[in-house]
């Protein structure tokens, strides 16, 4: 009965959370009217010429052009953030040396720190190097394991592996890199994948940085040319249009999430780390 | 030569995690130390973004104590933060406890309460929120289907601060897995041994379960109010600070002081005061919780 009971009130609660995106996936298909006339999510009609043309855009380039414009933002950032975090957070969890302490509370508050107070002297500095209008501003800080919170996770995870592994290859002649490399990252894979996905979801929701740095069409990630589409509807405009183009958007990060989401969330589950 | 000792058996240089971090070392020192000090430099100037800045002093802050703009965008943005941070930790907690019950299919709960959160400030969300509550939209047609007079979502600012809420309301689930792996460290035993004692579940929520959640609870807390202190996109996407700059929060006025009217240095003064705000809150969080935080061990 209690049992029951729990199951009704998840499920009611888990349609509340979901309908949402039902909708908006249900509406890519449904004419002005429709949208504005029927609350339940299935269509009357399924045409799929609406992603067609979402996919061509208002400007001259393709979706796929904006999606491979996001993926050459995502994957150096993805494979800097990773290289970058996994060597500082070795350096911490595995060695002492001067000052440790002082570089870890730095580490600590600089997660704490809001992007907000940092982000307009940084487009002053990006606009004085001329990298503006490049994706340099938005992959560069990366490779300088800028987001505290992946050091703090792998240094967890690193704490949880026994320090006889990195001492047993030593003995066999491994140097540090080595140990790393050999030993530490295959014990700590779970929280490289939540480091990846975790990278590749913020990079796709981030919107005022390319809204800052990234001034041309040509050049805009996905977020951008969603806007740039919202803002040049009108009221006569076909609506389904620009939700089928938020659809498409929202894909990737779903299926990302799905994929990963057993080591993802070991991940999270293990550093305490999360959306 | 390399030293040999207990702590550090085989000969590692004293030096070797110095050099491990040192990306940390530059990155921190480029990105986050440079433009906080930049940040308070620019702050005293008057600086349109490509003239070269002149020193004003203070002339940033007092604009700021008679700025009727400035005033509206604290209060819109402590009431925000205020109304959201206490409503996210409730539902996320309350729906942390629901699924940390030991029944089958769990996971296919918790995935469909995390997933809203994982799209985050997606701009897709922002555009799905949109359509959900412009006029004639879902959620119009559902009110009028409760008999309830319509609402005009963009029409007053409590309301269209309301939706703005209920977006981030809908995207608790990070929170709710940091309570819920919180929820899982606590060992059963506790709770076999207050039900021995004739504790009920109630009681035992208040006397086990919330004291050992303090840490995590101030983890969360600190977290959503940064997060919440910061609010831009929404507001820029949804309402853009209205109506009668109701939704116009800090983050959108250094924005548009930033880069609508070019007061460079302005922006930068308001972003620091943003800062020192956001400091003393979580400075107060601190010192009020800290008896409930050293509970947990």
């Amino acid at each position: 009965m209690k049992k029951a009971f729990m199951y009704l009130l998840l499920t009611v609660l888990a349609v509340i959370m979901i309908y949402p995106l039902l909708w908006l996936a249900g509406a890519s298909f449904k004419s002005n009217d429709e949208i504005f006339s029927s609350v339940w999510f299935i269509p009357s009609h399924f045409d799929f010429s609406v992603y067609a043309r979402a996919w061509q855009t208002v400007t001259p380039y393709t979706m796929g052009h904006y999606f491979i414009n996001t993926f050459m933002i995502i994957i150096p950032k993805t494979v800097f953030a990773v290289v970058s975090s996994v060597l500082v957070a070795y350096g911490f969890a595995r060695f002492d040396f001067p000052l440790k302490r002082l570089f870890f509370a730095l580490l600590m508050g600089s997660m704490f720190m809001p992007a907000i107070v940092t982000v307009m002297p940084l487009y002053l500095m990006w606009s004085r190097t001329g990298a503006l209008d490049t994706y340099i501003p938005l992959t560069l800080p990366a490779l300088f394991a800028a987001e505290g919170s992946f050091v703090f996770m792998l240094v967890q995870f690193l704490r949880g592996v026994p320090k006889e592994f990195d001492e047993a290859a030593r003995i066999d002649g491994c140097n540090s890199i080595q140990i790393l490399y050999y030993v530490l990252v295959p014990c700590i894979r779970p929280a490289i994948v939540s480091i990846s996905v975790f990278t590749f979801l913020w990079t796709m929701n981030d919107f005022l940085n390319p809204l800052i740095m990234i001034s041309s069409v040509e050049k805009y990630p996905l977020s951008l040319i969603l806007r740039l589409s919202a803002d040049s509807t009108g009221d006569g405009y076909e609506q389904c249009k620009i939700i089928a183009m938020s659809v498409i958007g929202l894909v990737p990060s779903i299926a990302v999430f799905a994929a990963a989401q057993k080591k993802f969330i070991s991940g999270i589950t293990a550093g305490g780390l999360s959306g | 030569m390399k030293k040999h000792n207990c702590r550090n058996p085989v000969g590692v240089s004293r030096y070797t995690g110095l050099w491990l971090i040192t990306p940390f070392i530059a990155g921190f020192a480029v990105f986050t130390l440079y433009p906080f000090i930049s940040s308070f430099l620019l702050g005293l100037t008057e600086y349109d973004g490509i003239h070269s800045p002149e020193f004003s002093g203070l002339y940033n802050y007092k604009e700021m104590l008679s700025d009727s703009g400035f005033r509206q965008a604290v209060w819109v943005t402590l009431k925000y933060t205020f109304l959201l941070v206490p409503l996210k930790l409730a539902v996320s907690l309350l729906t942390a406890l629901l699924l940390n019950a030991e029944l089958k299919g769990m996971g296919i709960f918790r995935t469909v309460f995390y997933v809203p959160s994982i799209l985050g400030s997606n701009l897709a969300v922002v555009i799905m929120w949109q359509f959900l509550f412009t006029s004639g939209g879902l959620a119009e047609q559902l009110t009028g289907m409760a008999g309830l007079e319509p609402v005009s979502w963009y029409g007053e600012p409590d309301s269209a601060m309301f939706m703005i809420i209920l977006l981030r309301l809908w995207e608790f689930g990070s929170a709710m897995i940091i309570f819920l792996n919180a929820l899982r460290d606590i060992p059963a035993e506790y709770y076999d041994a207050a039900k021995v004692d004739g504790c009920g579940s109630v009681r035992a929520f208040f006397s086990i379960t919330l004291p050992l959640l303090g840490r995590v609870m101030f983890l969360n807390l600190v977290l959503q109010v940064i997060a919440a202190m910061q609010e831009f996109s929404a507001p820029y996407m949804l309402t853009g600070g209205g109506p009668m700059n109701g939704t116009y929060t800090i983050g959108m006025l250094i924005y548009d002081e930033m880069f609508r009217y070019h007061n460079a240095g302005y922006a930068n003064a308001v972003s620091w005061v943003l800062f020192v705000l956001i400091s003393a809150i979580v400075t107060v969080l601190f010192a009020v919780t800290g008896k409930s935080r050293r509970e947990d061990i």
